[in-house]
């Protein structure tokens, strides 16, 4: 019980908790549900990559380029739009457009043995020039009513957004895939040690590489319900997305050297960082501060998880001996 | 204590010097003592207690008990400063240079010599450097980048650094395991010129042509103990293999005798250019057969390849007649083959993990039902192994790096074992772990074999080899050079084909 106490995703939620209180009691609107509302819609681009950024994060890799996935991804639809294709056709090809574009980091990482931080940041701007290169500077925005409003239903009777519950219903399923089942056992293992993975018969390549093809797809998908949402395709949609995703799974107690964390901190941590930053905009807190903000929430999240680790090893270490002296 | 030993002539004595690792006691009785000018040989198994005896003359290691004098003087090493202020120099088998810095600034980094303004007076240590090369007889050029350096140079340039403290002993681990013909009799002519000069050498080595060839005297280490020290002139290798082997091996290894059956596990021609060379064998079922050799030789390289997680060039794997693939490791795990490997730390096991998840990795899908894999299932089943094992643990939620090393080592064997492998491969099963483990893991692979697995061996523990083996295979450089019966495996044979000096392929 007292290891739960120091676990830091617990005092994430502790945080958001303790966010949501003050700021319902101090920010004016905040309590509204049209304002939750309008909460949810944001946090569904990012919560949706941040699930498959989980897994990529555990195994000890990183993902930069999902942003500028994304903005290719709604680049493409303007164009192909633009040519005439029908949306329910439109949504199949930008999902295979992103998982090409996840082979090609997959491949890079895995087949040649980059490191993914390099590797995607050089593909971070790679996607963005060639969202450009389709699309340039122009806005595609002519989609019909019946898709874009469509995207932003709320269920009846509430202001909750049909798409935030099947963003809950894949989290579920992130979530058992990552906590309870040999593919989440083999990703914690390789985020630990790689070596001890592959003696333990873990093809650690194919694997990364096809979290690559996941998580890319993901952000294609985020990007075709970007653009749906503002009813606009354009090269620079999404842009700077990666840093919120990546801070969000930090923060929610993942560990940045892999190996560790769970799917329900990173919730939270999606939740947080949304649910502080709109509400800091709401109290017409500047745009610059929000930055700031949000940065600090990065830095502390890369320290937090590793100091409340420490305090873990210290209470395990004062429980009774037993269990050591008996290996002694 | 023992007695300290008196000798004019003894510039550095070791007494008594007592050094445990937790439960595992490296050194139990480390005796030493080195005149001037004299070249000391140190043999002893791989496990003997060499590298720690090396390790407290350096300073890195305090002993638990017993002492370190020099001239006479009991000394007290802090660190590795310390022992180096004191005139003590050790070359490491492979020394770590500056890659980035010249040899001179190798020589000299932290004792720069100075002029005004404290800056660095770079013509005297470019002077002294060609000095220092000149008294030790070698050309090389002080402005060079050691980035480039053979190793022998590499190992020179150590000693030259050694000469520029005026170390009064050198210790030298190992020397010339990684140099070519020509480099070694280089290094020969080196220190026998700093023999003439009355320094001591130690020189540790498990060639023994070398052994005969340079040194003065020999100690033989045992079991982290003291056994000999005599003129190499009195000895013969013979007399020396034995003194470094023997001790009674009938408890520790419960051997069953069981009847061979089929093959199992067929190694055809495997090559692996500058690894290993056409490495052919068989294993049957019911029998354990060692892979023995001087560590280096080849050993842990061929049993990862035959695993799967190493690559080769060329050579064939069957298991049961079937055809693994190269670098498949879950294939060769589908196929009945289990690999408990060298190094428990980073390959056996991940340390972050659990006991639980550790022992229950490799069988996560044949845990798990519909996909799901609960920690119920992991708990119960991790158990049930870890008890039969007699794994003593508290926690099964615990980080694995918690147990010492003996009961880390039966969670890779549980781990392992719980996959009902056809062959076991088991690499240095018992490195490292106390007595008692030791002879229950010997128990648990007779048993195993008994039951008609078939089980390769790589030990660096001759004792091991010979009261565990059916049939002994020895590498030695890369290549397999003899397969010894049980009946005419001893420890000379073995040690003989081992440092290359064997019968050949006649066996």
């Amino acid at each position: 019980m007292l290891r739960r106490l120091g676990s830091w995703d617990v005092l994430v939620i502790v945080v958001l908790a303790a966010v949501v209180v003050v700021s319902s009691a101090t920010v004016e609107g905040f309590a509204s549900s049209r304002f939750w509302g309008f909460l949810l819609l944001d946090v569904i681009p990012i919560a949706l990559i941040a699930l498959p950024m989980t897994f990529v994060i555990v195994t000890g890799e990183i993902d930069l380029s999902v942003a500028s996935v994304l903005g290719l991804s709604s680049a493409v639809m303007g164009q192909l739009w633009l040519s005439g294709v029908p949306l329910p056709l439109i949504l199949p090809l930008v999902l295979v457009l992103g998982a090409v574009l996840g082979a090609v980091n997959g491949l890079f990482v895995t087949g040649f043995g980059l490191p993914s931080l390099a590797v995607t940041i050089g593909t971070l701007a790679l996607y963005r020039g060639l969202a450009y290169v389709v699309l340039g500077d122009k806005a595609v925005a002519d989609f019909p009513f019946s898709w874009t409003g469509n995207t932003i239903e709320a269920l009846p009777g509430t202001t909750v957004p049909w798409v935030a519950l099947v963003v809950l219903a894949l989290a579920a399923v992130f979530g058992i895939v990552l906590h309870a089942t040999p593919i989440g056992r083999a990703l914690f293992a390789m985020g630990n040690n790689q070596q001890a993975a592959t003696f333990s018969g873990i093809s650690v390549a194919k694997t990364k590489f096809w979290l690559f093809v996941l998580t890319a797809t993901i952000a294609a998908l985020a990007g075709f319900f970007w653009t749906m949402r503002y009813a606009s395709a354009r090269a620079d949609n999404g842009g700077g997305l990666e840093l919120s995703v990546v801070a969000a799974v930090l923060l929610g107690g993942v560990s940045i050297f892999g190996g560790r964390g769970n799917l329900l901190g990173v919730i939270a941590g999606v939740l947080l960082l949304i649910t502080l930053r709109n509400a800091l905009q709401l109290a017409d807190v500047p745009a610059d501060t929000l930055t700031v903000v949000t940065g600090a929430l990065l830095i502390v999240s890369v320290v937090g998880p590793n100091a409340a680790s420490m305090i873990r090893a210290r209470l395990r270490r004062r429980r009774p001996a037993v269990s050591t002296a008996a290996g002694g | 204590m023992p007695e300290r030993p008196e000798h004019p002539a003894a510039l550095l004595t070791l007494s008594g010097v007592r050094k445990s690792f937790g439960a595992v006691q490296a050194l139990v009785d480390g005796r030493l003592e080195l005149r001037a000018g004299e070249v000391h040989a140190l043999v002893g198994e791989n496990g003997a207690g060499k590298s720690t005896l090396v390790k407290v003359l350096a300073g890195v290691h305090a002993p638990d008990e017993g002492f370190v004098a020099l001239d006479g003087e009991p000394l007290h090493f802090a660190g590795p400063a310390d022992a180096r202020a004191a005139g003590i120099a050790v070359i490491y088998q492979e020394p770590t240079l500056f890659p980035d810095l010249s040899v001179a600034e190798n020589i000299f980094m932290g004792r720069q010599p100075l002029r005004g303004l404290r800056r660095i007076d770079a013509a005297a240590m470019r002077r002294r450097t060609s000095e220092l090369f000149a008294r030790l007889g070698v050309r090389m050029d002080p402005d060079r980048p050691a980035r480039g350096l053979s190793i022998a140079d590499q190992q020179l340039v150590e000693i030259a650094k050694a000469l520029s403290f005026d170390a009064r002993v050198l210790v030298m681990d190992e020397p010339t395991a990684a140099l070519s013909g020509v480099e070694v009799e280089r290094l020969f002519a080196v220190v026998r010129s700093l023999r003439e000069a009355g320094a001591a050498v130690l020189f540790i080595s498990h060639r023994f042509d070398e052994v005969f060839a340079l040194c003065q005297r020999v100690t033989v280490m045992r079991d982290g103990r003291w056994v000999s020290t005599d003129p190499t002139g009195d000895l013969t290798v013979g007399q020396v293999v034995r003194r470094m082997v023997g001790r009674e091996v009938s408890q520790l290894y419960p051997k069953q005798e069981t009847e061979a059956g089929d093959v199992v596990l067929e190694v055809r021609d495997l090559t692996r250019l500058g690894v290993f060379d056409a490495v052919s064998f068989d294993v049957r079922a019911g029998e354990i057969v060692a892979l023995a050799g001087l560590v280096g030789a080849g050993r842990s390289e061929v049993v990862r390849a035959v695993f799967g997680v190493d690559r080769y060039d060329s050579g064939e794997v069957f298991v049961g007649r079937k055809r693994l693939p190269r670098g498949r490791p879950a294939v060769a795990m589908a196929a009945g083959v289990a690999l408990v490997p060298e190094d428990r730390r980073q390959q056996g096991l991940v340390m972050e993990l659990s006991i639980e998840r550790n022992a229950t990795l490799t069988r996560r899908w044949s845990l798990s039902r519909l996909g799901l894999l609960g920690p119920r299932v992991e708990r119960l089943d991790a158990g049930r192994w870890l008890q039969r094992l007699r794994v003593k643990a508290g926690h099964l939620a615990d980080p694995v790096s918690t147990l010492s090393g003996g009961n880390q080592q039966k969670v890779v064997l549980a781990k392992w074992l719980s996959t009902s492998p056809k062959v076991l491969i088991v690499d240095e099963p018992t490195r490292g772990i106390d007595v008692g483990t030791k002879a229950e893991v010997h128990r648990l692979m007779s048993q195993l074999a008994a039951e008609g697995v078939a089980v390769l061996m790589v030990s660096s523990e001759l004792p091991e080899v010979l009261g565990m083996a059916d049939r002994v295979l020895v590498m030695h450089e890369g290549r397999l050079v003899e397969e010894i019966a049980r009946e005419r495996a001893d420890e000379e044979s073995v040690m003989l084909a081992a440092t290359g000096q064997g019968a050949g392929d006649a066996g």
